[in-house]
């Protein structure tokens, strides 16, 4: 119990510690690496509140798949961005607006932090599974719809020649 | 840590996000900021999934991450397009539709 208390804090910092690199780095491909960082500290998250299964899903498909597919498209444009071009001069508005949305949404929550949540047994992969091809059927195969509509207009469009000059 | 702590983390990382969508000029970090964002809204329906016993928590999450997969291959394969038409990944400096 300790050592989750002490896994969840410790990964929690990560994730937020890479958020902040993700954001303010101006090295893209940095900040790539540290969006991987902030995706495993949230697949650990999901394992330590219990959901193993997305953890796993979470580092096959968002560090396995998505970042090797960022860091592809970093390096093949890495020509165009020269030095300091990664962040604009509307730092401070930016960061107020979000520091203003983030003082709502804790205002917010802690708003809601003296009701009790009632205690659950956390949902099983098989409970998972059975959701998955019952209440939510459509949804499942529509995804797989959309799967094959991506993939074919990826393609499409990264395999189209460029328009002559 | 409580329910409610997760909640104040992933609601960081949401902010963070949209700072990085605000600030960012290279249409890739722009992408990676709104990874940040989808990221925090499945940390948020896990918790909560798991906190109230529902099946469905989980399953929108998954629908999320297959979701964030589709939209990073296609904006990846746009910004591809876009950086061989015009030499450039800077959002700002892309006015094609300019009239």
């Amino acid at each position: 119990m300790v050592l989750a208390q002490f896994g969840t804090w410790f990964f929690a910092a990560l994730v937020l510690a890479g958020a902040v690199l993700v954001v303010t780095l101006d090295n893209l491909f940095r900040a790539a690496l540290s969006l991987g960082a902030v995706l495993v500290g949230v697949a650990a998250l999901f394992i330590i509140a219990g959901a193993e299964f997305l953890g796993f899903v979470q580092i096959l498909i968002y560090v396995g798949a998505i970042l090797t597919l960022v860091i592809f498209a970093v390096m093949l444009t890495t020509r165009a961005q020269g030095p300091r071009a990664a962040s604009a001069p509307r730092r401070w508005p930016a960061a107020a607006a979000s520091l203003g949305l983030f003082a709502l949404l804790a205002s917010a929550i802690q708003a809601v932090a003296s009701r009790p949540v009632p205690g659950h047994d956390p949902v099983t992969l098989a409970q998972l599974g059975q959701e998955l091809v019952t209440t939510l059927v459509l949804p499942f195969e529509v995804i797989s719809v959309v799967f094959v509509a991506s993939i074919v207009g990826a393609v499409a469009i990264a395999a189209s020649k460029a328009p002559p000059k | 840590m409580t329910v409610h702590a997760m909640l104040v983390v992933s609601s960081a990382l949401f902010c963070l996000g949209i700072y990085g969508v605000l600030t960012r000029r290279n249409a890739i970090a722009i992408l990676l900021s709104i990874e940040l964002i989808l990221n925090a809204a499945s940390l948020n329906f896990v918790v909560l999934g798991q906190a109230f016993g529902q099946a469905q928590g989980q399953a929108t999450a998954l629908f999320v991450i297959a979701l964030a997969a589709c939209e990073a291959a296609v904006g990846l394969a746009i910004i591809l397009g876009l950086y061989r038409t015009t030499h450039t990944v800077l959002a700002d400096q892309v006015n094609l539709l300019k009239g």
